[in-house]
């Protein structure tokens, strides 16, 4: 049965549920898969014992009649940035070397309830902070699409280890996080689904922090209704994260009617940048037709204050990092580069244990917090941040949901782009507002590049309607016909 | 009298605010459920998140907002409904985080007024700026290792009160009696217990001098590291006289912090520029700001106890104390419930008279505080009976006192053991009388003769041979009758 990675999770559910395989087997294809896979340096700590014996748990559950949840005995990866028990968690750094935590995120600690199984720990950008996997103390992880002549090209970012995981058939899903498009633009460029949750959804305790109000967890999976099934087992409030919603877990798989009749869809004029690629903007007309043509009413929206989201995402985001990525200071875990002093000490530690993209956010957060700027840079930020969640909300008064393009590009080759952060931080040109709003986005895989790359499109939903987002995105992704397949494989 | 300080050109004023941090009175700390017990083995009072483990976030402690909410009310203080977390950022070792939750732009509290007793018996208002809420640091302990520190992180993340003053304080005096009047009122709201040597109170002295009859404020010092009163009040002097020896030497005072050494009786500047740090306080992204209903304020206000201002009033109304006496009393809460139960059923004048006369000397003398106290309010209440109902006289019950004191028994059993009860035969006290004007017929000669004051020795006489114990007001009258003949 090779074609066990191939399943979806709906399948492999009911696969299981019909003793048509056990776990352990699925679990065992996948870790064939994984060591096949290893040139994509996807994962940086792979845990197959751990996997095999959930997985066998899970069988043992399945023969006694009973299941954990909706994911009871499904192998899925988890981005390196949740701290998972007695499982190396890195946040691809060096400063945390040989970080082993006595603890499980709530997010991670709900999959397990639910009865996942963990094959590893996926590669990222150093602290989530990148949008090409290139950050990486591990090394950069390699999209398994292929460009021309077999060139091999970024994942996307962060979360591109979890997106190339799913997308090369090694997890039937991963979790990732999203700060500001970090699972959508990887899930785009890898041509899987990603979602990112209303900020609140999901918990961020045991989630090594990057920006605190923006970070959330969020499901990458092969199929919309995947994703909804891995949402669902992820989410809910957790009294040990104050800024998780009090608010009650739908069935989000439920919402999968498939019907959008009627449905409002709006389309924002400012995400038609100036310079978008001409395919990108085909692909997102051509959505436009295929949700008018499902009973979708199609509406223009504004929201002025788009052109302003990225500038005010990269004060947000890197002043709370500064504060965040205070704790690393060779104390008390991870690495330690002694000193003389103190303050020698720290010098040492965190030059050595942080990349320069860290630094680099480090330093603007700190320079934007700082006596004599706070005002002119953060404090206006947020002012910004605050109307354009008004926008939001006012476009919301009239839709249902907005489409836009995921990211500005297909994926690009390693080497591409690397020398200029500006252009490296466009790519999250279109995921970033939604991220500051706080609103729920998915990125669905819906068409292909002249290269043969895939192109994703995002829906952009209410605060904690999931449930709308997702119906409109099952749509799409019935419509696109999206089949997955990896080009250079074929498989 | 004000206080001024002369300096070469003329009378020097000197102008004070007080950052006192006071540390709450809670199970468990302010933003994890890691417990507070002072004294505890190092690092056995700390949770992930008080360790700063990667992905820990805090979560609000209900009790230690109620508590900060009772000493807003206690300090008559304006309670803001909405307030809000920010990081104040530095890096130490016993700083997990490498930053500090606190609450600057937003604090829970607003103005307020704490009322000074000062030793005249007068009274005067200090004004509060207000009250926010923070977390505490842990402790770096230097001296175990010639090389290394070490870190104890069981105060990690403990909740304080950073309680703020208006710069009304104009001398030592004042600044002593604004520390014992608020360390009164958080012992009394139980939400601070206020014991400087354990650092469960701590305060920042904001110093700066000007010439008498100047009102702007000039440059101050804030001197840190004051842990008693006594040496707060210290600090305030010696810090001022050396800023006027810099406005008399022709120099500026510099804005800055500076560090009070209690042995050599000197402050000194603890940053340079260079180290001056910038905090760069934002909103704490990981709390909501903090809102809290009316009703939930005013379900505490309608459960505060008693506070000394309004007790002190009583005990001058209703108990006709002096204003000195009921301040003394009302101090402490401890002090004034003692009393409470001394002056029951008897004329609560003498019962501040034994408890501030009597037992304040034994306390000192013992060095011991009135919880402590080697005579309970019970006990002492016992001896007060004895002499309310003229069992002993008022002299006597001092003896009895002492014996209380030395052998921890009660008032009665010490009477009845000793014989000390006082003599209200008439009869006996009669016998002595005539017994002692029998064998002195100089001295009733002199009475006799118009020297009345000779009265009292014969008063005398008579105690001394029934060993005091004749009651006072039958020896003066009958003696009077039988010397007038």
């Amino acid at each position: 049965m090779s074609d066990l990675t191939n399943l979806t999770i709906a399948e492999a559910r009911d696969g299981l549920d019909a003793g048509d395989f056990s776990a352990v087997e699925l679990t065992e294809k996948h870790i064939a898969a994984m060591e096949a896979a290893r040139g994509l340096n996807a994962f940086i700590t792979e845990t197959p014992e751990l996997a095999l014996e959930r997985a066998g748990q899970s069988d043992e559950r399945r023969a006694a009649g009973k299941t954990a949840g909706s994911m009871d005995g499904i192998p899925v990866a988890v981005k390196d940035l949740f701290c998972t028990e007695g499982v190396l968690t890195t946040a691809a750094s060096h400063i945390l070397d040989g970080f082993t935590p006595p603890y499980e995120s709530t997010v991670t600690q709900n999959l397990r309830d639910s009865g996942a199984v963990m094959l590893g720990k996926t590669n990222l950008d150093e602290f989530a902070m990148g949008s090409a996997n290139i950050t990486s103390h591990y090394g950069n992880v390699i999209n398994p699409w292929k460009g021309d002549a077999g060139k091999d090209l970024v994942p996307g970012g962060s979360s591109g280890g979890s997106a190339a995981a799913v997308a090369a058939r090694m997890a039937l899903g991963a979790i990732g996080t999203d700060t500001g498009g970090s699972i959508r633009q990887p899930a785009s460029f890898c041509g899987v689904v990603g979602m990112k949750p209303t900020y609140g959804r999901c918990s961020r305790w045991g989630t090594v922090a990057f920006a605190s109000s923006l970070d959330q967890a969020g499901p990458m999976t092969r199929t919309v209704r995947d994703a909804a099934i891995m949402l669902g087992s992820m989410a809910g409030h957790d009294a040990k994260d104050s800024t998780s919603a009090p608010e009650g877990v739908p069935d989000f798989e439920a919402a999968l009617s498939g019907d959008i009749r009627g449905l409002k869809v709006g389309i924002p004029n400012e995400y038609r940048i100036e310079g978008l690629s001409p395919e990108i903007d085909a692909l997102w007309t051509q959505g436009v037709e295929w949700l008018k043509s499902a009973g979708a009413e199609i509406v223009d929206v504004s929201l002025p204050n788009t052109e302003h989201a990225l500038p005010v995402y990269y004060i947000i985001a890197p002043a709370e990092a500064s504060a965040n990525l205070a704790r690393y200071d060779g104390l008390r875990y991870g690495l330690r580069v002694p000193g003389d002093s103190l303050d020698e000490m720290y010098a040492n530690t965190r030059s050595e244990g942080f990349g320069d993209e860290v630094v680099r956010r480090i330093l603007i957060g700190t320079y934007v917090l700082s006596a004599g700027f706070y005002d002119a840079y953060y404090m206006k930020a947020q002012r910004v941040r605050r109307l354009i969640s008004e926008n939001f909300k006012k476009a919301f008064d009239d839709v249902d949901v907005l489409l836009t393009p995921t990211a500005p590009s297909a994926a690009f080759a390693i080497g591409e782009k690397m020398d200029d952060p500006i252009a490296m931080y466009m790519n999250d040109v279109f995921t970033v507002p939604a991220s500051l709003a706080g609103l729920p986005g998915i990125s669905v895989p819906s068409g292909l590049s002249s290269d043969g790359l895939p192109l994703g499109l995002q829906l952009i939903g209410k605060a904690f309607d999931e449930e709308t987002v997702l119906r409109a995105a099952g749509v799409l992704e019935t419509a696109a016909d999206f089949k997955a397949m990896l080009n250079g494989e074929g498989s | 009298m004000s206080y001024v300080i002369p300096g070469e050109n003329g009378d020097w004023e000197v102008v004070i605010g007080l950052e006192v941090h006071a540390q709450i009175i809670s199970k468990s700390k302010l933003f994890s459920g890691a417990a507070t017990t002072f004294g505890s083995e190092p690092n056995t009072q700390v949770s992930l998140v008080d360790a700063a483990m990667p992905g820990m976030l805090p979560v609000i402690n209900e009790e230690c907002i109620e508590q900060a909410v009772r000493t807003g009310l206690g300090l008559k203080a304006e309670i803001n409904l909405t307030s809000v977390f920010d990081r104040k950022n530095y890096f130490y070792a016993d700083l997990p985080q490498g930053y500090q939750i606190s609450q600057l732009y937003h604090p829970i509290v607003g103005e307020g007024t704490v009322t000074l007793d000062l030793d005249d018996g007068s009274t005067r208002d200090v004004g509060i700026e207000r009250l926010h809420m923070e977390q505490d640091a842990g402790k770096s302990v230097h001296d175990l290792d010639p090389k290394r520190s070490f870190i104890d992180l069981n105060r990690s993340g403990t909740a304080l009160m950073e309680i703020v003053s208006r710069p009304d304080l104009r001398s030592p005096e004042d600044v002593g009696a604004y520390l014992r009047k608020l360390r009164s009122i958080l012992r009394y709201l139980g939400t601070c217990d206020g014991n400087m040597d354990e650092g469960s109170m701590r305060c920042d002295v904001n110093v700066s001098v000007r010439p008498v009859g100047e009102t702007d404020l000039r440059n101050r010092a804030e001197v840190k590291n004051v842990n008693s009163v006594r040496f707060a009040m210290q600090a305030v002097e010696i810090e001022a006289r050396r800023q006027i020896g810099i406005y008399d030497d022709g120099g500026d005072v510099a804005q800055e912090t500076r560090l009070f050494d209690s042995v050599k009786s000197e402050t000194r500047s603890m940053r340079s520029k260079e180290f001056a740090h910038d905090y760069r306080y934002f909103p704490d992204p990981d709390l909501l700001p903090l809102v809290l209903t009316q009703d939930f304020v005013d379900a505490i206000e309608a459960e505060l106890p008693e506070l000394p201002d309004a007790r002190k009033q009583r005990y001058m109304s209703d108990f006709g104390l002096s204003a000195y006496d009921a301040g003394v009393l009302v101090a402490e809460r401890e002090t004034a419930a003692y009393y409470e139960i001394v002056a029951g059923g008897h004329d609560p004048k003498l019962a501040a008279n034994w408890v501030i006369t009597n037992l304040f000397a034994v306390l000192k003398d013992k060095g011991v505080s009135i919880s402590d106290s080697p005579v309970s309010a019970k006990e002492l209440s016992g001896l007060l009976d004895l002499i309310t109902d003229d069992t002993i006289s008022g002299r006597i019950a001092k003896d009895v006192f002492e014996v209380m004191v030395e052998t921890g028994k009660d008032a009665a059993s010490i009477v009845e053991e000793k014989g000390l009860k006082q003599i209200t035969d008439g009869g006996a006290i009669e016998a002595a009388i005539d017994q002692i004007i029998a064998d002195n017929p100089d001295q009733v000669a002199q009475y006799q003769g118009g020297n009345e004051k000779i009265a009292g020795w014969f008063v005398g006489q008579v105690m001394k041979a029934t060993q005091g114990k004749a009651n006072p007001g039958m020896v003066n009258k009958m003696l009077a009758d039988k010397l007038k003949g």
